[in-house]
């Protein structure tokens, strides 16, 4: 890190254009892409081919595959890391990932909470509603 | 923060402006757009989380409509998410070809993504249609309106992020691979590789998790 204050000036002309935040590869990208592509083929074949019985554990599968896949593309097509913008970057998505956190599981909870207290309602209650 | 620490007894200079140059280095010629942008992008993030807690809430109110099983073909999301996966990657070889310098290759590049981009596009309004013309429109159910309201957003974007590539196809053929370009070239990137990133959490809860 230290060593980085003199180079400054001569990395600026070298890596004129290696700009905030892409310093990516072509290596990276296909890297990135064949994982990604695994990791939306197999969730649609769980799916689709109905090869795991339970759909409780289907479904988690698919969000687990979904999550590792959101991973794959922030570290390989997004190239987030803890150094870009001096951590800003990070400390960002961070913060938006708690308030997602807390909007989602927070509504989900709350609703579901809602739900089972509410008194039963059938079909022809709810038509008839004043 | 620990380069803060690290750096500022090293450097013997005040850490307020060695700040700003640890900015300039990893962006030589950003003002701080990159950081700016991505701010836009999280707070674009909380849009999408809004509409995906609304969706996890009424997403299973068919009202005696019909429900995800009776309606999505599994086999055109796999194809649309193929769509944009492909267009993701081709971007990325764009940012290669811009920071190699070579125009021709970033127009190449970008073009494709274009195409792909409107493939995807061109799949999701087909749905709509289809949806729409069996009577699966927005006002039959509380599951239905989530669900236009959500990947509607979602298709919006991408169709957004379609003019805003043609537009900077003109800008870098008229100007070149001038600064402003490559920052624009960059912070589309971004936008782009979000939108692949959102359309995941759709095809995985939406459709996947849907039709289970």
């Amino acid at each position: 890190m230290g060593a980085k204050l003199p180079d400054a000036a001569t990395a600026h002309s070298g890596a004129q254009h290696h700009s905030g935040e892409a310093h990516g590869t072509v290596g990276g990208y296909i890297t990135g892409f064949i994982l990604s592509a695994i990791l939306t083929v197999i969730p649609f074949w769980l799916v689709m081919s109905g090869a795991l019985a339970d759909t409780a554990l289907t479904a988690l599968a698919v969000a687990a595959l979904g999550a590792l896949q959101i991973v794959v593309h922030m570290v390989y097509f997004l190239q987030m890391n803890g150094r870009s913008e001096a951590g800003w970057t990070l400390s960002a998505f961070i913060f938006t990932v708690i308030i997602i956190a807390i909007a989602v599981v927070g509504s989900v909870w709350v609703m579901h909470h809602l739900d089972v207290n509410m008194m039963p309602m059938t079909h022809e209650d709810a038509r008839t509603l004043p | 923060m620990t380069k803060v620490s690290s750096t500022s007894g090293l450097a013997g200079e005040a850490p307020v402006f060695f700040l700003t140059e640890t900015d300039e280095d990893h962006g030589h010629h950003e003002t701080g757009t990159n950081l700016g942008f991505w701010i836009y992008l999280m707070s674009d993030c909380l849009i999408f989380a809004s509409l995906f807690a609304v969706h996890a809430v009424v997403g299973r109110n068919y009202a005696g409509g019909p429900a995800p099983v009776d309606l999505f073909d599994l086999n055109i999301i796999l194809l649309s998410t193929t769509a944009l996966l492909i267009s993701s990657i081709t971007y990325g070889f764009s940012v290669i070809a811009m920071q190699s310098g070579k125009q021709q290759g970033t127009l190449g590049w970008l073009a494709a993504t274009g195409v792909f981009g409107l493939i995807f596009l061109g799949l999701s309004l087909y749905e709509f249609y289809h949806l729409i013309h069996i009577g699966a429109t927005p006002q039959v159910s509380a599951f239905l309106s989530s669900f236009f309201a959500l990947v509607g957003t979602h298709a919006l974007h991408v169709a957004f992020g379609i003019v805003w590539l043609v537009v900077l196809l003109v800008q870098i053929k008229q100007r070149g691979l001038i600064e402003a370009n490559q920052r624009r070239v960059l912070c589309l990137s971004m936008f782009w590789h979000f939108l692949d990133l959102v359309w995941i959490v759709v095809f995985s809860f939406v459709y996947l998790i849907g039709v289970l």
